[in-house]
């Protein structure tokens, strides 16, 4: 069997172009140097792409930041991408795969960029929205009795945490990266206790009869 | 005719309530978005072969923005086929 074909046994779907990027980056190729180049200017041309995107929502940052934050997300992917290249299993193309951890790079740099200095609202003024009380001559009966009910749930049923990161994502837009950044924890581990504070509050309107979707499975 | 109070109540009840059903966790939507979005972009049934994923996007704005910017780069590069 060739020594290509041994080497990538486990990715049969491999389109070529995916092929060339993993043989040029093994670490015997003699072409790895220069693939590693062309995976920067690849992964730099991607996060400048996001920057642009995204640049429009922050006004206040300057154009020198941008292009750092380009350049830091293109460097801090291409060690992830160097690092992880034995996990990618073909099931994309090459290029899809390592563009997603360099827009990941720059949309939590930008966020987290954007946040900076700025305090973080445990209890967000929309929050008063529904906390008012006040309904509207167009709120009918059963709209009423939800929004009395989750106020209740929220209040009652959820831990401080639990209600303290749920109201800062949900309702105070807070993004959650700058908000696991603030209380020394992951994007993962914050989304996991809105998920059972979720279940926790459907729960609790199933309990009072109230159409609001039933909890069946989940998190996988 | 409703007032914008209203339809900020019902975008709230929707975000604090999140998407019922099995959905993807964080970890695993990052790891299956490559694979979700060349599909999306092949005109396949993403959705099919990577179950759990709409409604993880629809609770978790952080990967939906991620997932957005995903796609619109690689249908930058590939025009999006099917529908």
């Amino acid at each position: 069997m060739p020594a290509s074909t041994t080497r990538h046994a486990g990715r049969p779907s491999l389109d070529p172009e995916s092929r060339r990027w993993l043989e040029r980056l093994d670490p015997h190729s003699p072409g790895r140097d220069a693939a590693i180049q062309a995976l920067h200017a690849l992964l730099l041309d991607a996060a400048r792409f996001e920057v642009r995107r995204r640049r429009a929502a922050f006004p206040h940052l300057r154009g020198d930041d941008f292009d750092d934050l380009a350049h830091q997300s293109a460097d801090d992917a291409l060690v992830a991408i160097l690092r992880k290249l034995g996990d990618f299993r073909g099931d994309s193309r090459f290029t899809t795969w390592a563009y997603k951890f360099v827009l990941y790079e720059a949309a939590v740099k930008i966020r987290r960029r954007a946040w900076q200095g700025r305090e973080v609202p445990l209890e967000p003024e929309r929050w008063s929205v529904m906390t008012a009380g006040a309904a509207t001559p167009h709120e009918d009966a059963e709209t009423r009795e939800l929004l009395a009910a989750l106020r209740d749930a929220i209040r009652d049923d959820l831990s401080a945490h639990q209600r303290e990161v749920l109201l800062a994502v949900a309702v105070g837009d807070v993004p959650i990266d700058v908000l696991a950044e603030r209380l020394g924890t992951t994007r993962g581990a914050l989304y996991k206790t809105i998920h059972d504070a979720r279940r926790k509050l459907r729960g609790s309107l199933a309990a009072r009869g109230l159409r609001a979707g039933t909890d069946t499975e989940g998190q996988r | 005719m409703t007032s914008s109070g209203d339809t900020e109540r019902v975008r709230l009840v929707a975000r604090l309530l999140g998407p019922t059903g099995p959905e993807l966790t964080c970890a695993e939507c990052f790891a299956q978005l490559d694979r979700y979005v060349d599909l999306e972009v092949a005109g396949a049934a993403a959705d099919r072969h990577v179950p759990g994923m709409r409604a993880h996007l629809e609770g978790c704005s952080a990967c939906l923005e991620d997932h957005d910017s995903l796609l619109a780069l690689v249908a930058r590069q590939r025009p999006r086929h099917g529908p």
